[in-house]
């Protein structure tokens, strides 16, 4: 790694004033950051921790909608989501529990990972990202791989996830990276069904349309059967081709609707 | 460079570390605290776990300057105040949960993490609580023996060894 000035600040405020720096990047837990910084793929001045500010922490829920603080850690979110419970769930599965006891779901959104899990979640779910200075709509959010509507030095407070009627997230896990080689994420909403596909497209992650009219006239497997997403532009390397991700992506979602509670 | 202090295994200890020394390259190298180790630090074995204010976490993937007025646990830490074995420690000597030992300090912090919060964890449980600390050396088996005997439970069923 090259080296780096560190800053903590205990308010947003602060934080956003330190990112005023040249160079400077925001911190989250830095369990993809540190690693990349290891690779020297790249090259902060300073990095502001996000850790110590204790405005950004916590999960709470009201009026059918689920609010997680940007710094909040997916072990808290496992533990503390109970409102959404696959939301939960979702990041009971993310990485392995030390991983889970400091990464964070601002840093997860924020870095826009192409196999991400919490990506699917909130596009699946509906909802916003709440920054220093405005509202994102998820539908906005992402902008493709490792690329979201952020600005520069702008800082995910918070996060938004409309709670559907039923929901379930299927992962198949890329084993040596516990990142999701294909992740699916079906959500029942009164209006209608969202589907939000991770680990498969190279655009990162995509509603599935199709899937979506289908199952919101009918919430069965059935109704997907003849279903199919085209191999082109699905991710192809060593860990299976395109045409797998393809095909695995109806299969999880079957499984997701079949599940989903 | 920032001034870090925090409490090691129940010490107080400070030091000066540049803004990416990492949690364990400060245990290791500025406090002399070895018994964590380093297998691969890209955060994939878990040789590197050690607690921080009760979490386990990976101390190759954790700043220092972000531990400071932490507590901090390490396998250093983990013996008995008389200097014997700890209840977990004794069980992987006991059912041969090591070999060459490398992985060793980082399964005893997952295990004891794991306990605290699952006192009696099935077989499958501790199974799913290790993915992120790899042995090369028992094949798990073992491993997976201690920590249920260290729960207290009847480790004569568990699989092949
Ligand atoms: S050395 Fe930290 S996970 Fe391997
Ligand atoms: S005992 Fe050798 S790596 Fe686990």
């Amino acid at each position: 790694m090259y080296n780096f000035e560190f800053e903590k600040p205990g308010s947003v405020a602060d934080a956003v004033a330190a990112l005023g720096a040249e160079d400077a990047q925001a911190l989250g837990g830095g369990q993809t950051l540190i690693p990349t910084l290891k690779q020297r793929l790249n090259q902060p001045s300073k990095l502001v921790s996000l850790s110590g500010i204790a405005d950004m922490k916590g999960v709470s829920a009201s009026g059918g909608m689920i609010t997680i603080g940007g710094a909040t850690t997916h072990a808290t979110v496992a533990a503390e989501a109970s409102a959404y419970p696959a939301l939960a769930a979702t990041a009971a599965h993310i990485g392995d529990p030390a991983v889970r006891n400091r990464g964070t779901i601002g840093g997860s959104l924020a870095n826009n990972d192409p196999a991400a899990c919490y990506p699917a979640a909130l596009l699946g779910s509906g909802g916003s990202v709440k920054t220093d200075n405005r509202d994102i709509d998820a539908d906005e959010y992402f902008q493709g791989m490792f690329s979201t509507a952020l600005e520069e030095g702008e800082i995910i407070t918070g996060v938004t996830f409309n709670i559907p009627e039923k929901a379930n997230y299927q992962k198949f896990v890329q084993p040596a990276s516990r990142f999701a080689l294909v992740g699916v994420f079906v959500a029942k909403h009164a209006d209608g069904v969202r589907v939000a596909i991770t680990g498969a497209s190279e655009d990162g992650v995509f509603r599935w349309s199709e899937a979506e009219t289908a199952l919101s006239s009918n919430f069965s497997a059935a109704a997907l059967d003849g279903i199919s997403v085209s191999a082109d532009g699905m991710i192809t390397d060593l860990h299976g081709t395109g045409a797998y991700r393809a095909h695995l992506l109806g299969i999880l979602t079957k499984r997701a609707v079949a599940a989903a509670a | 460079m920032n001034k870090v202090s925090m409490t090691v295994n129940g010490k107080a200890v400070s030091g000066e570390v540049e803004g990416r020394t990492l949690l364990s390259s400060f245990l290791r190298d500025d406090i002399n605290l070895t018994g964590t180790h380093v297998g691969c630090d890209t955060s994939q074995c878990g040789a590197c776990v050690v607690h921080v204010d009760g979490e386990a976490v990976k101390s190759c993937t954790m700043l220092a300057a972000e531990a400071d007025g932490a507590e901090v646990k390490t396998i250093e830490g983990m013996a008995n105040a008389d200097g014997s074995l700890s209840v977990i420690q004794q069980a992987f000597q006991d059912h041969h949960g090591l070999q060459c030992g490398f992985c060793t300090p980082g399964m005893v912090m997952s295990a004891a993490a794991l306990l605290k919060e699952n006192p009696q964890p099935s077989e499958q449980e501790v199974r799913t609580y290790l993915e992120g600390n790899i042995c090369r050396c028992t094949g798990y088996h073992n491993i997976v023996k201690a920590i249920m005997a260290a729960s207290g439970q009847d480790v004569s069923v568990i699989a092949a060894e």
